[in-house]
């Protein structure tokens, strides 16, 4: 009967067709305008590492001076480099890493390839593991290498692809600004979105780096690092970088797998912090931080409002189309008065009708959704052309292809019902007289 | 076939009351052609609503093939329709985006007939009123009495075993209606009960038995002698 429904369904668009044209159209704006902002709203607000984002912690110590202190003031969002080295020192999590953006001038071997920059990531061997970064040749560093300095470097995958066309590059040499590293792997593609790890740059949205360089040897070549820094007091050191330096830069993950581990490594953070305000380092009282992933996005607001607000504005418009689409196919069904009192005076029950014209509209809510689909890609497509940080990132995936039909039948079928209902209660005995 | 025992059926509104039907007897047997006339407003039309289960009544009892519908449930009632009850309309009603196949398809498919069978029921009754070869054709292609034979196949195709029929000519020139009363005829005389409202002396006279209804009660009247020539078939009596 479905099939057969779905049948009676076309020769019915068929015979209405500027009133189904009609609804088909209220229906694909809504969904269209809806699943415009849907996407974006899905993309900024997704879980950018789902398997580990609720055991995965950033912490924030208080090291600033007196000066400017306010009660109960937000502790900075990055370290200072003499925390972050002491916290990865003691290694009290499962994981740990300490990382900061830079830039670096490579150097490629082919002498076809003009030099260029590229955006680095400063950090310690745990990242990889840590953020369970897929690696389409070889691997990343160890510990050992952090400790050693050592002339290595993991490469994006793009990178990989401009370098040395997509192989396998592991044991090439490349330079970076002036010194040869050997490259010990090649990530697979990876973008995490938002780029939780590093919120300062794009408003959390930008692209991920093209090479990953130990911090330590970055430090000793005193390569170019990038992103936010907060000093205080006069630098002394003259090197806003150095250990001993006031400023805070440094953004650090540590994995804490289970609430109990959570729970300890918050109070190491507080005994930690106690210490170094009884060494003259600290000075303000102690306060300690440790949010994992979602807890930092939410405190970085990493959604725009303007995108919430939009969002709703569209399923308000989508609530109008529905409302429209209600009125058209009321006043279609109940004009098929005499045809719905033939079918059952002929034995069909009030609920085959209901079916049949839910079917109906069913079958209106998918071509919606399929047109609705266009103008949902035609939107997005704008909004790539916005300037705005998450541009590039508007693109419909599967889930949310799957989602934009669901959403169309759906409401076609929430827009039918109550008209559909209205049709099957109509008295067939009446009808037939008056026909 | 038919048994109603003082059926009732009371229209209500806020203001007033409307008896359609009072205390309604009538007995119908198998195989009868029964004429029901009465004037306009007499209730004939809700006792063929009722009969035809299209209507509920307010009182009395009334068994179809023997069984009591008094309690059944609309569901119910809709398969019991569609099993056993074909219709004839005045205005033929036909369903003007269905071609004659699909439009006798439609009781069938209700009933969950396999589609093969279906084919050809469907097929067997186009062809008995004449219209095998006009499957394909859309009501609006066909004359008013090629219709009313479109009709009559879609309630002969679930074989009913009680065939309703309001006012059945009324829409028809004489010689259609002539060339439809007499397939009437003939499938009463296969064996179908035929209950038929009618405003037309002249089609009465040709049932077996009339039944007068007159402010909802029912009469049954002996029929006229000069119009009934026992042992003549109806058909050759117009």
């Amino acid at each position: 009967m479905f099939a057969h429904y779905f049948h009676l369904a076309l020769r019915s668009f068929r015979r209405n067709k500027a009133i189904t044209a009609l609804m088909v159209l209220a229906i694909a704006l809504g969904i269209g305008a809806c699943m415009t902002t849907l996407t974006v709203f899905h993309v900024l607000s997704g879980d950018p590492v789902p398997d580990r984002s609720s055991r995965l912690f950033h912490p924030q110590l208080e090291p600033r001076s007196k000066s400017g202190y306010v009660k109960g003031e937000e502790p900075p969002v990055q370290l200072t480099r003499f925390d972050a080295e002491k916290l990865l020192r003691d290694r009290k999590g499962d994981r740990q890493a300490m990382m900061t953006g830079g830039q670096v001038a490579v150097t490629p071997q082919q002498t076809n390839i003009e030099p260029f920059i590229s955006n680095a990531r400063f950090t310690s061997a745990d990242m990889f593991p840590l953020f369970a970064m897929p690696f389409q040749f070889g691997r990343g560093w160890s510990g050992a290498d952090d400790e050693g300095h050592a002339r290595v470097a993991v490469l994006s995958r793009d990178l990989n692809q401009r370098l040395f066309a997509g192989e396998n590059s592991v044991g090439r040499t490349v330079r970076f600004d002036k010194t040869d590293f050997t490259v010990i792997g090649v990530l697979d593609d990876w973008r995490p979105t938002p780029k939780f790890y590093d919120m300062f740059g794009a408003r959390g949205y930008g692209q991920t780096e093209g090479l990953y360089l130990p911090f330590s040897t970055a430090v000793e070549l005193k390569m170019q690092r990038s992103g936010s820094m907060d000093c205080w007091d006069a630098d002394t050191t003259g090197d806003s970088t150095s250990l001993n330096a006031p400023c805070v830069w440094i953004q650090y993950w540590v994995q804490l797998d289970t609430p109990a581990k959570k729970a300890a490594y918050l109070q190491y953070l507080g005994n930690y912090s106690d210490q170094q305000r009884a060494a003259g380092r600290y000075q303000r009282p102690t306060i300690v931080k440790l949010r994992n992933v979602r807890e930092w996005m939410e405190f970085h607001h990493v959604l725009p409002s303007d995108v919430t607000m939009q969002m709703w504005l569209a399923l308000a418009f989508l609530a109008v189309c529905l409302l429209n689409t209600i009125g058209l196919l009321l006043a279609k069904f109940l004009r098929r008065g005499g045809e719905i009192g033939v079918r059952r005076a002929l034995g069909a029950t009030r609920g085959a009708i209901f079916r049949q014209l839910m079917m109906e509209a069913g079958t209106i809510g998918l071509a919606g959704g399929l047109l609705g689909l266009g103008f949902a890609w035609l939107g997005l497509w704008a909004v790539r052309h916005q300037p705005v940080d998450y541009a590039d990132l508007a693109r419909l995936d599967p889930s949310m292809l799957l989602l934009t039909f669901l959403i169309a039948i759906a409401c076609s079928l929430l827009a039918g019902a109550l008209p559909a209902w209205r049709a099957m209660q109509i008295t067939p005995a009446v009808q037939l007289k008056a026909q | 076939m038919l048994e109603m025992q003082q059926v009732t059926k009371v229209y209500r509104t806020e203001l007033i009351e409307t008896h359609a039907l009072r205390s309604l007897d009538l007995r119908v047997n198998a195989g009868e052609f029964v004429a029901v006339t009465g004037p306009s407003g007499s209730g004939k039309t809700t006792f063929l609503n009722i009969a035809g289960l299209l209507e509920t009544y307010s009182g009395g009892i009334y068994k179809l093939d023997g069984e009591d519908v008094s309690n059944l449930n609309d569901n119910q009632r809709s398969r019991l329709r569609n099993q056993k009850i074909g219709f004839i309309f005045q205005s033929f009603n036909l369903i003007p985006d269905l071609n004659l196949f699909d439009n006798a398809d439609v009781p069938l498919r209700y009933r969950g007939m396999p589609s093969g069978e279906r084919r050809r029921r469907i097929e067997e009754a186009l062809a008995r009123v004449g219209l095998g070869s006009r499957m394909k054709h859309y009501p609006a292609e066909l004359s008013g009495g090629q219709q009313q034979r479109a009709a009559i196949a879609r309630a002969l195709a679930g074989s009913p075993k009680l065939l309703l029929a309001d006012e059945p000519t009324g829409n028809l020139d004489s010689q259609m209606a002539r060339g439809v009363m007499e397939m009437l005829e003939e499938i009463n005389q296969q064996g179908t009960t035929i209950v038929m409202v009618t405003h037309d002396p002249e089609l009465a006279a040709r049932a077996q038995r009339n039944v007068h209804i007159v402010d909802g009660m029912a009469t049954d009247l002996a029929m006229e002698p000069a119009l009934v020539r026992p042992g003549q078939p109806a058909a050759a009596r117009v």
